[in-house]
């Protein structure tokens, strides 16, 4: 079955419950006290995020570095403590655990690291790496169950020949191999839950695909909610049902993946959108690239921007986005953002989208996909 | 003096061409085998104009980079071929002034006495002739901006060590001058000339690199991959500089890349490169169009794009072949999805596919008529081929 083919089925279009539920997630990294009667110093990484993963939906997560989105795939993973919020997984809160209880948690959420050239073991082999889930979380009783397992994990991650593949070291297998190892590695705990942290940007652009089309299949197969994180929005587009957008620590705006990203509300996502390259933007009569309407980068967590934390940067921004960080505004069809433009909380449809920064320069669309309207199905939609 | 202005008027009304790179080969002598990293390249440079190499890691194209530069040293061997290079004779300020803003005191001519053409052999030059090409002439921006740059030593000096190196019978005060100049042209405060590179963020960083590049105001920049560890937005920054400052000093550039959708935007021209081999070359409204190769074809359909409809976007199965024993043939037969006999046997050459297109050559049996008859496939035929290889590859 074509990857297509399965972001446009309705995915039983509304999971009934969440299974993993974000409630205004905070984490702050305390810095070294320089004054011992000076005030507490921190990076403010997170700030308030809530969101909620579906069994068998992917949900992107994109920012530029720095906006704190591989933070919250670490505080899910149990990796760091979140400082304050609530992350609850199925239902039920996960505490503060330790030792066993920590153990079976990670049995159900797994996440898969950015650069699979660091994230295996140089001096072990495959068969090392996707033994030690299997025998911990008690999947396999002996040797036999264990080479079972492994090839069909390695099968199942299209690593094949399996018997192959299953005595190599990580030094003898290409990036995009590697990447499906460390997959594989993640599946072998059987999760209902898989954190993707960027897992191909490392990667080449021609393997890229690859490994997201695996994936977007194990979340169908396995029924899998899967975290993806990355930095390239388009490919947010292609893999997720619904987009969340950070900035400086702050989600910015979220909703079903085909509104966020051709309706784009928040002017950030709309300067993320106008930086991304497109070919279709291409004119082959006129030289240059055009301008990006506002500069600068990501300010310093350590002493952020008050208020919306994107006002610095902002060409609309109002005295009102110093003081302090709008609430989510409804702009409907499930779609959500965090910007005084569009109201402060509740619900705010008519609003005519007067921001518009991601205009393309007239988009040339090559013959034979001149259609104006995209001729795909509209997403199911929240509510 | 007076000749050279002379010299100098005729350079600039001659050819456009600024380097010529013919039948090129490079090859890395290891102990399990050669690897012939870079094998019979061949295109040509013209002034002004950015030139994007594009290909999957391990195709070449940063050794390709370097040989021109001659930067490689052993085990690398260049084996075969030449790199011809057209210089602009340089005139000082009481010639025509070359560049608006940056003005180069004594910046002389290159050309050996006896020459007759401006035309130089870089393959053949010495070292000595080598250190007063490489910056003046020909520039880089090396990949990671976080290596490329002294921990240790502020920006300024380092911008300063390239005029004191090559610019020796400036003062110290004059070097300075030209330094603030330069981060000025490149967007960072003239404040910054006493930072650390530890105390600039990755964009800046990338930007002082580039700096120094535009220090000798050069004719060339090779430029390997100068915004991959950026992130979108300040990608994007990096790109309108460099046209800005194309514009402005009319210099070429070799953009190296892996991430074609960036280079279509970018480029004049763009070379495919698998396997060591330019597979396709063209200009990029060309490629973008109609691409010839199914190698290209497929790097194009490799990533999603943000706008119109959702193309299904299958990637190309398998990966790169290990150069040290490249396929016979096609060295995309393998991987290739209408591989048909000859590809295994005989080797493709670059040719026009298209009377239409004349400057899109393609190295690829499809249009070769003798070969393969039946005509050269189109859109349609490309995305079915790679469907079911897509469904292939899935299905095992």
């Amino acid at each position: 079955m074509n990857a297509l083919d399965q972001l446009q089925t309705p995915s039983d279009a509304r999971p009934e419950t969440p299974i993993m539920e974000i409630e205004h997630l905070r984490k702050l990294f305390p810095l070294r006290q320089i004054n011992l009667f000076g005030p507490q110093r921190a990076v403010h990484a997170v700030e308030d995020s809530s969101f909620a993963l579906y069994p068998g939906r992917a949900t992107a997560l994109v920012g530029e570095s720095g906006s704190g989105k591989t933070t919250i795939a670490r505080m899910l993973a149990r990796l760091y403590d979140p400082t304050s919020g609530t992350i609850l997984f199925q239902g039920k809160p996960v505490k503060l655990t330790r030792g066993a209880a920590l153990r079976q948690y990670r049995r159900h959420v797994q996440l898969v690291f950015q650069d699979p050239f660091s994230s295996l073991n140089p001096v072990h082999s495959v068969e090392y790496h996707l033994s030690r889930p299997l025998r911990v979380y008690g999947h396999a009783r002996n040797k036999r169950e264990v080479t079972e397992q492994i090839l069909t994990l390695l099968n199942r991650v299209s690593l094949t020949p399996a018997e192959q593949f299953i005595q190599k070291f990580p030094h003898q297998l290409s990036g995009g191999q590697r990447q499906r190892v460390a997959i594989a590695r993640a599946l072998a705990a059987q999760p209902e839950v898989l954190l993707a942290d960027e897992p191909v940007s490392m990667l080449d652009v021609s393997i890229r695909l690859d490994i997201l089309n695996l994936l977007l299949r194990l979340k169908q197969e396995e029924h899998l909610a899967l975290l993806y994180i990355t930095h390239d929005i388009a490919s947010a587009l292609y893999f997720a049902e619904e987009t969340l957008v950070m900035y400086a620590g702050q989600m910015v705006e979220g909703g079903p993946s085909e509104e966020v990203i051709q309706r784009p509300k928040h002017p950030y996502t709309q300067l993320l959108l106008s930086a991304a390259p497109d070919p279709d933007r291409m004119d082959p009569n006129q030289r240059g690239l055009g301008t990006l309407p506002t500069r600068g980068e990501i300010p310093s967590l350590i002493n952020p921007p008050t208020g919306c934390r994107f006002h610095p940067r902002c060409p609309y921004a109002m005295p009102v986005c110093r003081e302090r960080f709008p609430e989510r505004t409804d702009v409907g069809n499930g779609h959500w953002t965090h910007c005084f433009y569009y109201g402060d909380g509740g619900s705010n449809t008519e609003q005519p989208p007067l921001l518009n920064l991601a205009v393309p320069p007239t988009p040339r669309r090559k013959a034979g996909r001149t259609q104006e309207q995209p001729d795909y199905p509209e997403m199911k939609e929240n509510e | 003096m007076a000749d050279i202005l002379v010299n100098g008027k005729q350079a600039r009304t001659g050819s456009k061409t600024l380097l010529e790179v013919k039948h090129l080969s490079v090859d890395y002598l290891a102990s399990s085998g050669v690897v012939h990293a870079v094998t019979d390249v061949s295109f040509t440079l013209e002034r002004g104009e950015i030139l994007g190499l594009a290909g999957e890691s391990g195709c070449g194209k940063s050794t390709l980079a370097y040989a021109i530069a001659r930067l490689l040293r052993p085990p690398a061997l260049i084996t075969e071929g030449e790199v011809l290079y057209h210089p602009r004779v340089r005139t000082d300020e009481t010639g025509a002034p070359r560049v608006s803003t940056v003005s180069m005191p004594g910046k002389g001519p290159l050309a050996r006495p006896g020459e007759t053409e401006e035309t130089i052999d870089i393959m053949t030059m010495s070292s000595s002739e080598l250190r007063a090409f490489r910056w003046t002439e020909l520039a880089i921006v090396f990949q990671s901006a976080m290596n490329a740059l002294n921990p240790v030593m502020k920006i300024g000096t380092q911008i300063m060590d390239v005029l004191q190196a090559h610019r020796p019978e400036m003062g110290p005060d004059a070097r300075k001058q030209r330094a603030l100049e330069l981060l000025k042209v490149v967007g960072i405060a003239p404040d910054r000339i006493n930072s650390y590179p530890h105390e600039l963020s990755g964009g800046m960083r990338q930007r002082a690199i580039i700096a120094i590049a535009l220090a000798l105001s050069p004719e060339i920049i090779i430029m390997d991959e100068p915004t991959t560890a950026l992130d979108v937005v300040m990608q994007r920054e990096i790109l309108i500089e460099i046209m800005r400052l194309r514009e402005e000093f009319d210099f070429s550039v070799i953009f190296i890349t892996h991430d074609l959708s960036l280079l279509l935007e970018l480029a004049d021209k763009i070379a495919i490169m698998y396997a060591g081999r330019i597979v396709e070359q063209g200009t990029s409204f060309d490629l973008y169009e109609h691409p010839r190769h199914p190698y290209s074809y497929g790097l194009l359909h490799s990533f999603p794009t943000i706008r119109g409809p959702r193309r299904n976007v299958t990637g190309i199965p398998g990966s790169p072949p290990d150069l040290r024993a490249v396929p016979k043939g096609c060295a995309f037969h393998p991987r290739c999805p209408f591989a048909f006999a000859p590809c295994s046997s005989i080797l493709p050459t670059l040719e026009p596919s298209n009377p239409q297109t004349p400057e899109q050559l393609v190295a690829c049996h499809l249009y070769n008529t003798n070969l393969h008859p039946a005509g050269s496939p189109d859109e349609e035929e490309f995305a079915a081929r790679y469907a079911t290889l897509a469904e292939r590859s899935k299905g095992r």
